[in-house]
């Protein structure tokens, strides 16, 4: 390239900083005493105000909030990569009568907003009588059409040789899928676990429809409820939104390369 | 029935001999003697798919069903509702506050969408290189698309604070006009458009550094031997080379943006005087403040066709162009 490596330096600070700041804000907010957020112009805080991040734990139910926004996240990953495996698995390979209409009519759903379907599947969670429960916030989240399109794409893509040896001696699909492709799998199934935890962590819309007891809300709704009750409270307020970003930030930061790709490669957010 | 997959597993099932698949063992005999071999498959297809097939109906297609049926309904959520016919639609065409809500939806569509598309065109392309320390350039950029909706909802509010928010400070120390964002009518839809570009240049510049990064390499050399300069071939060869992607993604946005909520239900609930409430916002309070389910069904049946037309034209559009690798069809 024609331009000095240095010069591009001169345009991705910039653009690096303007990106980085309202983080940046927050975590400086969340170290600064009330007193040092009503200043003008603002400044750096004189320490380290770490009991804003205590006084967000208790100041509220947080360890609840992220707890259950722990075990709904964790339980939809599971889920999503048994469920759309053994369903991709079988659209791909196995042959059986009105697989095809079943596939079409499963991948018609991802055309369709979330808005659209909100008021009758809260309707159907309250004919479960299951509303403002743990199980409301998780039940529709357990299986997803696209998780089941990348899986199915995957093992399309994945040579039927595999499979051959192991029909030859007589082991049934389910043991195949387990034993010999599940081992292959790593990168479909971390794309599906990422993607999943993103969107059931970071879910606000559903929990604000059908939850509203403290103690059931994921703490996305918390955040928003306690964004009320402490509005002049900046300090404690950004030292609860950071820790709600925590597990994602981390865990973006510890894969970025991985996270990236599977956001790249799927246009999700 | 002759997709793909299905000629993929014929082809290789024909090319294995089948006398050995007939001779080898079976663990289950009585049951195979019952369903024959392809019953068995089929059999196991179906217990495989059923789980997922089960939930998403109840949770996919149902409620689209339904959806389309409330809409013709009078529904408080609580007591049976009572069919009405169109009445929900009459009164949705002469209801000026959904009239405005689209308004204020396509006012924020038309500022959100083509300056995310650019904005992160110009990111990726800057962060396209090879230098040191680009990880932490991409991380900075990228990190917004990790954080959720309501957090920046509450870092914004707080940033653009009239009175203690970093925006204003920065503005008036260096002699700058300071602003009301969200509590003015006026510019409360702007700085939700500001904030929401915030949140999505890091996805729009994941998505074109992806595309700069499918474009082969000779391509830009071949450019830089016949002199010329790396702006030059950005925006001669690169950028036409992007469409597909950029038309993707002005899809992916442009339905990102008619479904907005979470951002506004964060930092200003709607007001100051309704200036930011959008269509969804409206849904949302006719269905849960109103209790209007009918009424919110038939808002969400409008945003569903809206959608889907916006889709189909821009695919269309997207389509119909020939890319200069293509050349005309």
């Amino acid at each position: 390239m024609r331009t000095r490596p240095s010069a591009w330096h001169l345009a991705l600070v910039p653009i690096a900083l303007l990106m980085a700041v309202p983080l940046l804000w927050m975590l400086v907010t969340s170290l600064s005493t009330l007193a040092e957020t009503r200043r003008f112009p603002p400044s750096l805080p004189s320490h380290l105000e770490w009991a804003n991040y205590a006084t967000a734990w208790t100041d509220s139910p947080f360890a609840r909030w992220m707890l259950n926004s722990s075990v709904v996240s964790v339980t939809c990953v599971v889920s999503n990569i048994v469920l759309c495996s053994l369903a991709g698995y079988a659209f791909a390979r196995l042959r059986f009568r009105g697989s095809q209409l079943a596939f079409l009519a499963i991948l018609a759903t991802l055309m369709v907003p979330f808005q659209v379907v909100m008021i009758p599947t809260l309707l159907i969670v309250k004919h479960l009588g299951l509303v403002d429960t743990l199980p409301a916030l998780i039940l529709p989240n357990l299986v997803t059409a696209f998780g089941i399109y990348l899986m199915r794409q995957f093992f399309v893509s994945l040579p039927v040789e595999l499979e051959e040896a192991a029909l030859i001696d007589g082991a049934g699909r389910v043991r195949i899928l387990a034993r010999v492709l599940m081992p292959l799998m790593g990168p479909p199934v971390a794309t599906v676990a990422v993607l999943t935890f993103l969107s059931v962590w970071n879910d606000f819309l559903w929990p604000l429809v059908v939850t509203s007891s403290p103690e059931v809300m994921t703490v996305q709704l918390g955040l928003s409820t306690f964004q009320s009750s402490h509005f002049t409270n900046w300090p404690v307020l950004m030292a609860g939104t950071l820790m709600s970003q925590l597990p994602v930030l981390i865990l973006f930061v510890a894969g970025q390369r991985f996270f990236v790709s599977s956001i790249a490669n799927t246009g999700i957010k | 029935m002759s997709s793909t997959v299905e000629r993929r597993t014929d082809a290789a099932r024909s090319r294995r001999p089948r006398t050995i698949l007939a001779r080898a063992p079976q663990p289950d005999r009585r049951r195979r003697g019952r369903l024959g071999r392809s019953g068995r498959e089929s059999l196991t297809g179906w217990l495989m798919v059923s789980p997922s097939l089960v939930l998403i109906a109840l949770f996919g297609l149902v409620p689209v069903l339904w959806s389309f049926a409330l809409s013709f309904q009078q529904n408080d959520l609580q007591t049976p509702g009572t069919w009405v016919g169109l009445k929900n639609y009459e009164r949705l065409s002469q209801d000026p506050q959904f009239w405005d809500s689209v308004r204020r939806t396509v006012e924020y569509t038309v500022l959100f969408v083509p300056s995310t598309l650019v904005l992160s065109l110009l990111a990726a392309a800057a962060l396209n290189r090879r230098i040191r320390g680009i990880t932490v350039y991409r991380l900075a950029v990228f990190i917004p698309v990790v954080t959720s909706t309501i957090a920046t909802g509450v870092i914004f509010s707080w940033l653009l604070d009239p009175d203690y928010g970093l925006v204003n400070a920065t503005l008036s120390k260096v002699g700058l006009p300071t602003f009301e964002f969200f509590a003015s009518p006026t510019q409360a839809l702007p700085a939700v458009v500001l904030m929401t570009v915030w949140g999505w240049i890091g996805f729009g510049a994941l998505i074109f550094l992806a595309g700069l990064q499918g474009i082969p390499t000779d391509l830009m050399d071949a450019a830089q031997i016949d002199g010329c300069s790396t702006r030059g071939a950005f925006w001669r060869i690169q950028v036409p080379l992007l469409r597909p992607v950029s038309g993707f993604l002005l899809v992916w946005l442009t339905i990102n943006a008619l479904q907005l909520f979470d951002e506004v239900y964060a930092t200003t609930k709607g007001g100051p005087s309704r200036a930011t409430t959008v269509v969804v916002y409206y849904l949302y309070d006719q269905a849960f403040k109103f209790f209007h389910a009918g009424y919110a069904a038939a808002i969400a049946v409008v945003l569903f066709v809206a959608i889907a037309a916006v889709t189909a034209l821009q695919l269309r559009i997207t389509r119909e162009e020939p890319t200069p690798q293509e050349g005309r069809r």
